[in-house]
């Protein structure tokens, strides 16, 4: 058993590397197929809770995640409606990973995929990462809780799901009232049923695999198992083999190796670093990275869901207060704001280890 | 035999008050939880430990029992 649940895990992976990369090719921006930071601030720019005009966009592979997990969820039933594990804490800290992801510009997923595309900045982002996750590790090691969560009535743990459809409604049949970028990268785009398709076939195969980036680094850690890793590793192997392949059959830039003029990134490594450092402690402590978030609310999980709801927020407020870097940089504002983070989420984390240890 | 409950717990909490619970290098334990991920993660990792590990399902819990 243990053998096959790895090697699913691995296939799984490889194809959802490969539809990360080929999204690409029907559309999405360069190296960012999938990306669940920057998909979620562009959702969250297309209901105008912020007004960056190039990042707005309702992106069908954020919906196409939840449902797709929810079907397969439902399928094996493992949907259980659950909740009530510090949801405020999640909140904040769903808060700061986003602070940290558009400090990067990047999730962790979108990490393997920059890295899939010759993008060596990704290199210091990956560095930040394991830092964060070796400091949230610490924490758990010394018994960091957020306590346990405990059974919801249905409706509780269909509302992220629920919210979902009436998303994807809204985008199919009311386009009018939300607001789409014209130009940079909320501008490009898959057509909605090939994201939707994609989305869908990533929830359901991450659902089932429990694929985790922060879970993969964070088990070889703590207890020496390769198994989540071996997902990323796949990921990125994935989207390598098939970048290389469409840059070599299409006109079309799918790789290129450096740092500098690399598609949505920037060269700050400092930054890069102490960003996804950021994301990465504050994933330990929610006990999963912001795709495994995803997949959870399509399981039922609502404290999850506020987890999500805390990306939204935190995307709101870095284009909002221009916390959020760019092409050219970060921003003063988004250093202080990773800075902040780093702090709240040790503080977080240091209340939740060290008072109520045998609570 | 020892009895931990995990229920409820975010990842890898369950393993790692399981991991805990195994360095008493007892005969037999139950890990109660809740999610079939969890189950999944503690009879892998006590499998990892040379223990055999059992799942069964308990009202809206499993009960998973190692024995060595």
């Amino acid at each position: 058993m243990k053998k096959s649940t790895k090697l699913g895990i691995i296939i799984a992976g490889l194809i959802i590397g490969v539809i990360a990369s080929v999204l690409v090719l029907f559309g999405n921006p360069t190296n960012m197929g999938f990306c669940i930071a920057c998909f979620v601030r562009d959702t969250t720019g297309a209901l105008k809770l912020h007004g960056a005009a190039p990042v707005q966009y309702i992106r069908p592979e954020i919906i196409g995640i939840v449902l797709g997990s929810l079907i397969m969820a439902v399928g094996s039933k493992e949907f259980k409606a659950r909740g009530g594990s510090s949801p405020l804490t999640r909140f904040v800290l769903g808060f700061f990973v986003m602070v940290g992801c558009l400090m990067f510009l990047g999730c962790p997923f979108r990490m393997i995929i920059r890295l899939a595309g010759g993008d060596f900045n990704a290199i210091l982002g990956l560095v930040g990462f394991v830092l964060g996750v070796l400091v949230g590790v610490f924490f758990l090691k010394k018994g960091f809780s957020l306590k346990r969560s405990y059974k919801q009535s249905v409706f509780e743990g269909a509302a992220m799901p629920v919210i979902q459809v009436v998303l994807l409604i809204l985008l199919v049949a009311a386009p009018a009232v939300l607001m789409f970028s014209e130009e940079g990268p909320g501008s490009k785009h898959a057509a909605v049923a090939i994201s939707l398709v994609a989305g869908l076939i990533v929830g359901a195969l991450a659902q089932k695999t429990r694929l985790c980036m922060a879970g993969g680094f964070r088990d070889v850690v703590l207890f020496k198992d390769a198994r989540l890793i071996s997902g990323f590793i796949a990921i990125f192997v994935g989207c390598l083999a098939s970048n290389l392949i469409l840059n070599a059959v299409t006109e079309n830039t799918f790789f290129k190796t450096g740092f500098a003029e690399q598609a949505i990134a920037h060269t700050d490594g400092l930054w890069n670093l102490l960003g996804m450092l950021l994301v990465g402690f504050a994933c330990i402590l929610l006990g999963g990275c912001p795709l495994r978030q995803l997949v959870l609310t399509g399981e039922g999980n609502s404290d999850s869901a506020l987890t999500v709801i805390g990306l939204v927020a935190g995307a709101a407020f870095c284009h909002n207060f221009g916390l959020a870097s760019s092409a050219e940089g970060p921003t003063a504002n988004g250093k202080i704001a990773v800075i902040i983070g780093i702090i709240v989420v040790a503080i977080i984390a240091s209340c939740n280890t060290f008072n109520k240890k045998n609570a | 035999m020892t009895r931990v409950d995990a229920r409820g717990l975010s990842c890898p909490e369950p393993v790692i008050l399981t991991m805990e619970a195994l360095a008493g290098n007892e005969a037999a334990y139950e890990i109660l939880v809740d999610n079939k991920t969890a189950c999944e993660n503690v009879s892998r990792y006590a499998e990892g430990q040379g223990y055999k590990a059992e799942a069964r399902e308990d009202g809206e819990d499993i009960i998973v029992s190692l024995s060595k």
